[in-house]
């Protein structure tokens, strides 16, 4: 395709006198390694849910492979192709692991690439090593074992864009390697990804362009080496 | 092949029943009967929502009176037949399912479960301003001559046994379904359940809808059992209590769970009432619904479950 994968413009977030997101632009190329940063409260969480559906926009629009999708409920953008894993990890606590993954099997990829069943799932949990533990429920899992999770059920959804939400926060640093393995593993396969990451070592090692934001806007924009030596970054994240 | 069997065990229901009605006991068993089919029926449609949703409504008597009420209207204005009173009674309390399933978009949790139990106050409000149904004072209904069974409570006992088994196969249909599998991971968690591609919203005002309209159908048949409806009777805090406890005491994930609770809790109020005082039957469901919130929170199920698992 030539175009862009994912296509944000003039995007406006307001939280009654608040405003989140200030007209905010970005295109995601199919295929790439797309880090969103930014301090605290600069909007990058509003900025994903706008993007999956969970927030209406005041204005701006939203286009997926070519397409609006600015009014679209959340559960259709996923089914186009759109997931997201949750920065606090949101499992269905009465369903075992694999039976988590099931539901996005059924919903979102059923009839679309791949098709469903429990061999999809077991494959899917296999390849994040969480196959031991498919019969158990969330409850009995780790930390670490509760973002693969998080992953493992967004892979389920067949996405063309994985939007991950913090999944390294709070890990160790062998456990951030872990992910990140596995994120870049999904890369090589044709996932785009888009990371938003405080972890610095990993966004700046994985992402191919990143995109900064600071109090609702966008403030710069460029490959990892680029947005390091920006002084507008560096304002931003320590101020003057 | 399974749904074979469960079509046979179901038929074989209705059969004993209607075997039972040729019995022709004690009049007594009958009259206690049907009150505790009417609770499987309540139960099960009450899960629906509750169970598999997790949507607690504490309006039920509002749908159950609407059931009531819409069979009294159709008596009076055009002396409609006992099935004609059990769709439409049905289908009026679908309809106001379906309202309350649009308040899910802006009210969850605690907050529902109040607006539902508002709605059955203004219902009741409603109702006893409308004279033509009976206003306050309530109204008398003749039961059609000549009923099958040659007794009309026996006749009614079948026939809400027939309803029960039909609420209970909708049920455990939708509980195995996709839908029910949908409904189980917005109960969990309903934003997740949205971002991995389950329309949430549908879902759900399927599911008001369909609770809606079992316990519309409930109460249709309410006004020939009693043959005289006032709106205290429709609109009794039993329906409410009884309907959110009896699926907690059995188990809210299956369709079994509220059978085992409405018959054993039915039975239990039915004894009580008969042995010791009819204020007493509220006053045992109460204690025995703390007692299992407290040391069963999964119901009777979850304690076999438990069991068997060692």
């Amino acid at each position: 395709m030539a175009g862009p994968l994912l296509e944000v413009e003039g995007l406006v977030k307001r939280f009654g006198g608040f405003t989140a997101l200030n007209r905010v632009s970005l295109s995601v190329k199919a295929g790439e390694r797309f880090g969103l940063i930014g301090p605290n409260g600069s909007g990058k969480t509003t900025l994903i849910n706008c993007v999956s559906g969970a927030l209406p926009v005041d204005s701006g629009s939203i286009r997926f492979e070519g397409r609006e999708i600015t009014a679209l409920p959340p559960h259709q953008r996923t089914r186009l192709g759109i997931v997201r894993s949750f920065q606090i990890p949101k499992p269905f606590t009465s369903m075992t692991v694999r039976e988590n993954l099931g539901i996005p099997l059924e919903y979102a990829a059923a009839g679309r690439a791949g098709g469903e069943g429990s061999a999809d799932a077991d494959e899917i949990l296999e390849s994040i090593g969480l196959h031991a533990k498919a019969h158990l429920r969330p409850a009995g899992l780790t930390q670490i074992e509760m973002r693969k999770l998080e992953l493992a059920r967004a892979m389920a959804a067949r996405p063309k864009l994985l939007i991950s939400d913090e999944a390294m926060a709070g890990l160790s640093s062998t456990e951030v390697d872990d992910i990140l393995a596995i994120l870049f593993r999904l890369s090589t396969q044709g996932i785009t990804i888009i990371m938003i990451e405080h972890i610095m070592r990993a966004v700046m090692r994985f992402s191919e362009r990143i995109v900064v934001l600071d109090a609702g806007e966008r403030i710069a924009e460029g490959t990892p080496d680029e947005v390091v030596r920006n002084p507008a970054v560096e304002k931003a994240y320590l101020g003057e | 092949m399974k749904t074979g069997r469960t079509l046979l065990v179901a038929l074989a229901v209705i059969v004993a029943g209607i075997l039972l009605a040729k019995l022709r006991v004690n009049p007594y068993f009958y009259f206690a009967g049907y009150v505790i089919l009417q609770y499987i029926v309540i139960a099960t449609a009450w899960n629906i929502l509750g169970g598999y949703a997790g949507y607690v409504n504490f309006g039920t008597p509002a749908f159950f009176a609407m059931g009531a009420y819409t069979a009294v209207f159709l008596i009076r204005s055009v002396h409609a037949p006992l099935p004609v009173l059990i769709v439409a009674g049905g289908l009026v309390a679908a309809l106001l399912g379906l309202g309350i399933g649009y308040l899910t978009l802006r009210l969850r949790g605690t907050f529902f479960s109040i607006a539902t139990l508002a709605l059955a106050v203004v219902l009741q409000t409603a109702i006893i301003n409308w004279e033509y149904v009976g206003g306050s004072r309530g109204l008398s209904v003749i039961r059609p001559s000549g009923p099958p069974f040659g007794n009309y409570v026996v006749f009614l006992f079948t026939v809400m046994g027939g309803l029960a088994v039909v609420s209970v196969l909708v049920a455990r249909f939708i509980e195995r379904s996709w839908i029910g599998r949908g409904l189980a991971a917005l109960r969990d968690n309903e934003e997740a359940a949205e971002c991995m591609g389950v329309p949430t919203l549908k879902l759900k005002l399927f599911a008001t809808t369909v609770s809606g309209f079992f316990l519309g159908v409930a109460g249709a048949p309410f006004p020939y059992y009693v043959t005289f409806v006032e709106p205290n009777s429709a609109f009794a805090l039993d329906y409410a209590v009884n309907a959110l406890a009896m699926p907690m005491i059995g188990g809210t994930t299956s369709w079994v769970g509220p059978v085992i609770g409405a018959v054993l809790l039915g039975t239990a109020s039915q004894l009580a009432t008969v042995t010791i005082s009819s204020e007493m039957n509220l006053f045992i469901v109460g204690v025995v619904l703390v007692a299992f919130v407290v040391l069963a929170p999964e119901g009777i199920l979850g304690l076999v479950r438990k069991l068997r698992g060692r």
